[in-house]
Order: structure tokens, then C-alpha cells, then sequence
């Protein structure tokens, strides 16, 4: 079924076992290097980052906000890309990853959601405000609501995955057309409003800490989503040889 | 030298953590009957639907006429007759009305032969019942009729004589017979005892159940 | 191509028969359209000025629901008496047999809807103007809406509980058309021009069209091989 043209880690990858071990040599690595940037990322944007003109230090919540935000999308679009390879490849690895993707993408869609709150109430004097990425943000959290709400729905693990797959792929090409028309009802409604995210030129001393909050961010989560793979990997694998073996029995 | 239709190359399958059948062989050539044995649960009717290409929960390979099956899907679906366990005859359509989308979705279906079908299944002048009218077993005749209809090299036939009389039953099976003598060929499950005269072939789900399977 | 186009008029005509004789599933959406407007001037005010503005929105929010509503038998009997598992195993294309079967299931949910929805406007006091709007939007964003619906009823299709979960997979992709379907109507109201929000409705409809009964078609395939 798979084509020669692909090369040969996308193959390893296949293995569980594979990835197993693979994923257990990364951990440390992915701890070490996401904790640290996340403490430097967090002190500078807290600490040291100059505090904004307008709104003062509660923008500061501007380095938890856009991270959660950003990651919530790309694991979306992690969690659809996966699930297609699992259905057009049949590799068991990638439907694992989708599975264990879904709700670190829901809790981060609600960090983000939570963070937006929080901001919201010194900038606009309400906890919640319909404003176009939060709006968004609600709408994709949503979308990853659905897709856990269908996976655990479906018993056979197999038809799981392939029906998740479908659903997240129908979502991934929606995400863009929603968003749109996101924007475009919140530009009808709330004519020129404050939008906070949108600062035109931020200053390096802002968005260089921010960055380092991203990486961090993905290096975190991305430890999270290793961790929860591999106790998929060891459940669904229980029979494997290798895995009783690894687990002593 | 008959040729071979379809072939099952080392399948296997697992539902709900139990291996239903592992390293399974079959190879179905024209002028056969198989009928697949086994008790209620072992995977007959999962056998069935893998074959026919219904169910995807499975490892190993197909083949149409010794071509793998995912080439061949099209040619191979229309030259395949299936009736399942759920009969596919809906409930509120009258019996023509059933077999009438039954030939637009099989080509290999002679529409021209539904009277006639009907017919010889016992229900003419009930052409234009709705089928929740009927009994089990008439409803299921309905869905037996396409036999009559059918010009695929391959039944797929999963329980068909469910509710079924004597007299259908030896109808059916002289069917069966002239359908194979035509270089035709058939598999199916069944709890009722065939007559003797049919050339059986059997192959039983149960003796591919254990597996020495490495789990990689 | 001849049988293939054969089998879309037959699976249209068999579709519509079923519905006719199913007499109570023709009618409950309706019914359930006309009940959940009215909820909205008892339950918030029946102030006419008040509703009027409200009423773009409104209607808009019923159809969605009842479209829902409706989505859910789509497979559903054609599930369970195994008349799906031959239409899977039949070697014509499965999407084109999807697509009949929405296009029958909207003209007795969707364009139903649509040409009740004036009674709708009526009871919510949305200006006349509004009308043309209404219906315009309705016709071009119900087709998408019975396109979407169909994937939720396909991937749910197995299921015994169903009936939630098909509005926790499709609502959140119908916003987009709500978004501009409302729009639509809300300008119509205020005399603006209605072809941009068409256009883009219609952008929708082609997309869905051409994308929806394709997943529907592997979803479905997925449902029965589980």
C-alpha cells in the first residue's frame, strides 16, 4: 500500500516499538530544554519585558494568551494531518498520535480561552466579550469537543480512529472559513473596536520573550502529548513481546 | 483447470481482544460451493463481510482473479452478489420497488426478471405489498429473489435460509447448482443441513482461532 | 454514465417515496421549526420592535436546529434493514448516492423550511423587506447545511446514541453559514445589497457540494465496516 517514494523513518515511524523508544530518548530532552524556556520565557515576559503603554502590566498576560492560542490551532491541524495518515497509510502510530493529541488541544484552546478572560476583564471590564479570536478560539474548542465526543462513542479502537480522522479533516478545512467569517461578523458588529492582539509594531524587548514562550510552549506540550502516546502505545501494544517484556511480566 | 476467483492469502482478525481467526487461506475457484463453518460467534459473518469487502478490521491480502483487490475493487464489485444478514430490503418499499434499486445499484442484476423472480420465491401478488407487511420469511424471499436475477460470478450468501421452508430451501439449492455448473461460484454460511447431492466444500473459522502469532 | 445517472434519479426516487410513507418524520421538522421560533417571544419578550430585530437571527437559529433535527434519519433505516450495505458494496461511485439521497432529504427539510420560514418572519415581525433576504438565504445555505449534516449522519450512523452527538459534531460547522446567512437577511432589512452574502453562501454550497459527499461516502464506509 505505501509507496517506496517515502523515506525511511516514515517507515520507523510505523513501528510502535520504534516509537516507543524513540519518544523515551526525547523526554529528557524536551523536559530539560521546555522547562527552561519556559521559566526564562515567563520571568522576562513577567519581569522584565517593558509594560505596554496603553494597558499597562495586564498585558502581560499577553505571554500566556498567544502561546496557548497558536498551539491550540497547530494541534488541531497535528491531530487532522495525523488522522489522515492513519487512514490513507493504515499506520496504527499516527492514529495514536491523533488520539493522544485531542484533549492537550481542547485544555489548551480553554488555557487560551481562560488567559483571553482574564485579560479581558481590566482591558474591556467584562470577563467575556465576543471578539473575533475568542470567538474563534471558542469555536475550535468546540471542534475538539466533537472529535472526543465521537472517539469515545465508538468502541472498536480501529473505526475510532478512522471516524475521528474524517471528522477532524472536515474541521481542518472549515477552521479557515470559520475564522473568516468570524472576523468578518465581529468587524460588522463591533465596528472599531480595541483589538489587543493586533499591536501593529511590537517591540523586540515584547516579542522576543513571547517567542521564547511559544517554543517553550510546544516543547511542554509537545512532552505532554509524548507521554500520553506512549501509554497508548503500551496499552494497544499489550500483547507485543516487547511490551510484556518491558513491563516484567 | 478452474480458475480461481477470489483468494484469501493469511488473514487475520480480532474483535473485542479476542483472535477470531489467524493465517486463514481460502481460495474459491469458479464451480465451487464453500460454506463457512463454525459455531454462533466465531466469525463467520465477520469472514463474510472482510471477503466481500464490507468490513476493513483485517490483515492480509485479497484477490479477483488472482489481481490484488484494491486494483480491482470495481470489476471485482460487479461480479459479486451479497446478501447479508440484515437482508437489505427496506421495510416501507413493496417488494418491486426493493428490487427495483436493488438492479439500479448492481448492474449484474437483470431488472427484466423481477417478475419472474418473484415469482419463483412465492410472492407473486404480493408485488405490491410494503415489505412491514410481510413475514420474516417473506421479506427475506425478496431479498432471495435477486438469485434469480443475478448474472454475478460470485454469491456471497451469509444465513440465507433463515425462516426459510423446505421447498424454498431445495429450490435455492438447485439454483445454487445450475449457478456453479455456469462457472459461477458461492459462499455462505448456513445452520440448516444441505443436501447431500450439492458439492460442498467447507473450511471452519474455529481451526484458524489459536494463533502463534508474534506480536511485533 | 447512463446507469450512473440511472442510479442518482432512482435512489432520488426511492428516497422520496420512503419519506412520503414515513408521514410523521416529513412533518416533525416543520413542526419543530415553527415550535422553537415561538419560543423566543415567550420566553424573551413579544415586543415587536424587539423581535423584529431579533428575527433574522432567530429564524435562522430555528432552521439550523430543525435541519439537525432531521439529519439524523438520513442512514439511519437504510442502516439498520442493510440496505446500506449494498449500496457500499455496489460499483457505482458511493458519493453519487449520498448526493441523491441529501438532495431528496433537503427538498423535504431544507426547501420545506425555506418556504415556511415567511410565516416565520411574519411571527417575528421581520420587516417585509426582509423577506426576499430570508428566503434567498434559506434556499442557498439549507443545501449546505443537509451537505455538512450528512457527514455527522454518516459517522454517527452505528451509533444507538446517535442524537447528541450528531449536534456536538455539525453545529460547530454550520456557524459559517449562520454567520452569513443572518447577514444576509439583517441586510435585506436595511435595504443593503444581499449578492455579496448570496455569493458567498453560494461559495459554500460549492464547496460542500463538492467535498461533503465524498466524506460522507468514507465515513459511511467506515460506519459499516465497524
Amino acid at each position: 500500500m505505501a509507496s517506496s517514494w517515502l523515506p525511511r523513518w516514515f517507515y520507523q515511524l510505523a513501528s510502535p516499538r520504534w516509537c516507543y523508544s524513540i519518544t523515551g530518548k526525547l523526554i529528557p530532552w524536551f523536559a530539560a530544554i521546555g522547562g527552561l524556556l519556559f521559566v526564562i520565557g515567563l520571568v522576562w515576559g513577567l519581569a522584565f519585558a517593558p509594560s505596554d503603554y496603553q494597558q499597562g502590566n495586564s498585558f502581560r498576560i499577553i505571554y500566556l494568551h498567544v502561546p496557548t492560542a497558536i498551539l491550540a490551532q497547530s494541534f488541531y491541524m497535528l491531530m487532522a494531518i495525523a488522522g489522515a495518515i492513519g487512514l490513507i497509510w493504515k499506520m496504527k502510530v499516527a492514529d495514536m498520535v491523533a488520539k493522544s493529541v485531542a484533549p492537550l488541544g481542547a485544555a489548551l484552546a480553554v488555557l487560551a480561552l481562560a488567559t483571553g478572560a482574564i485579560w479581558g476583564k481590566p482591558t474591556w471590564g467584562s470577563w467575556w466579550v465576543w471578539d473575533a479570536r475568542l470567538t474563534s478560539m471558542l469555536v475550535l474548542l468546540f471542534l475538539y469537543l466533537g472529535v472526543m465526543a465521537l472517539n469515545s462513542a465508538i468502541e472498536s479502537e480501529t473505526t475510532a480512529a478512522k471516524s475521528t480522522a474524517v471528522l477532524a479533516l472536515v474541521g481542518l478545512v472549515n477552521i479557515p472559513i470559520i475564522k473568516y467569517s468570524v472576523e468578518w461578523w465581529n468587524t460588522l458588529h463591533q465596528p472599531a473596536t480595541f483589538k489587543i492582539t493586533e499591536k501593529p509594531a511590537m517591540p523586540a524587548e515584547m516579542w522576543m520573550p513571547l517567542l521564547v514562550m511559544v517554543i517553550a510552549l510546544y516543547l511542554v506540550f509537545g512532552l505532554a502529548m509524548m507521554l500520553r502516546l506512549r501509554n497508548e502505545i503500551l496499552t494497544r501494544e499489550r500483547r507485543a513481546g516487547w511490551v510484556k517484556e518491558l513491563l516484567g511480566s | 483447470m478452474a480458475q480461481a476467483l477470489l483468494t484469501a492469502q493469511s488473514l487475520f482478525c480480532e474483535r473485542d481482544d479476542r483472535i477470531l481467526f489467524d493465517q486463514l487461506q481460502l481460495t474459491v475457484s469458479e464451480g465451487e460451493i464453500w460454506q463457512v463453518e463454525g459455531r454462533n460467534g466465531s466469525g463467520k459473518t465477520t469472514l463474510l463481510s472482510i471477503l466481500c469487502g464490507l468490513s476493513s478490521h483485517y490483515e492480509g491480502e485479497l484477490y479477483w482473479r488472482g489481481e490484488p483487490m484494491d486494483e480491482v475493487r470495481e470489476q471485482f464489485l460487479s461480479e459479486l452478489l451479497y446478501i447479508g444478514h440484515q437482508t437489505g430490503v427496506s421495510a416501507m418499499l413493496t417488494a418491486e420497488e426493493n428490487l427495483h434499486w436493488q438492479c439500479a445499484l448492481h448492474p449484474s442484476l437483470d431488472a427484466s426478471r423481477a417478475q419472474q423472480a418473484l415469482e419463483s420465491v412465492g410472492l407473486k401478488g404480493f408485488e405490491d405489498v410494503p415489505a412491514h407487511q410481510l413475514s420474516a420469511g417473506q421479506k427475506r424471499r425478496i431479498a432471495l429473489a435477486k438469485l434469480y436475477m443475478s448474472r454475478a460470478k460470485l454469491w456471497i450468501l451469509d444465513e440465507p435460509f433463515t425462516a426459510i421452508d423446505k421447498i424454498g430451501v431445495a429450490a435455492k439449492e438447485a439454483l445454487m447448482v445450475e449457478h456453479i455448473r455456469a462457472g459461477g461460484s458461492v459462499i455462505m454460511t448456513t445452520h440448516q443441513d444441505l443436501s447431500a447431492e450439492i458439492p460442498l466444500h467447507t473450511i471452519n473459522v474455529e481451526h484458524f482461532a489459536s494463533s502463534q502469532r508474534e506480536w511485533s | 454514465m447512463s446507469s450512473t445517472l440511472q442510479l442518482f434519479k432512482q435512489t432520488f426516487r426511492r428516497d422520496l417515496t420512503l419519506a412520503f410513507r414515513r408521514k410523521s418524520e416529513l412533518v416533525n421538522p416543520l413542526i419543530f421549526f415553527l415550535i422553537v421560533a415561538s419560543l423566543f417571544p415567550i420566553g424573551v419578550s413579544p415586543e415587536p420592535n424587539f423581535l423584529s430585530q431579533l428575527a433574522p437571527g432567530l429564524v435562522w437559529v430555528a432552521a439550523l436546529l430543525a435541519t439537525l433535527l432531521s439529519m439524523e434519519t438520513l442512514f439511519k433505516s437504510d442502516y439498520e434493514d442493510g440496505s446500506l450495505e449494498q449500496l457500499l458494496l455496489s460499483p457505482q461511485p458511493v458519493f453519487l448516492v449520498v448526493l441523491s439521497k441529501v438532495l431528496a432529504h433537503w427538498l423535504l427539510s431544507g426547501l420545506a423550511l425555506t418556504l415556511v420560514a415567511p410565516l416565520l418572519g411574519v411571527m417575528l415581525f421581520l420587516p417585509s423587506e426582509g423577506m426576499p433576504g430570508l428566503m434567498l438565504s434559506l434556499l442557498l445555505g439549507t443545501p449546505t447545511l443537509s451537505l455538512i449534516g450528512a457527514i455527522g449522519a454518516a459517522l454517527t450512523v452505528g451509533l444507538r446514541r446517535g442524537g447528541v452527538l450528531i449536534s456536538l459534531l455539525v453545529l460547530p460547522l454550520y456557524i459559517p453559514v449562520l454567520i452569513f446567512g443572518s447577514s444576509a437577511v439583517q441586510a435585506a432589512v436595511t435595504g443593503l445589497p444581499l449578492d455579496g452574502y448570496l455569493a458567498l453562501l453560494g461559495a459554500m454550497l460549492a464547496l460542500a457540494l463538492a467535498l461533503a459527499p465524498i466524506a460522507a461516502g468514507a465515513a459511511l464506509r467506515i460506519s459499516v465496516s465497524g
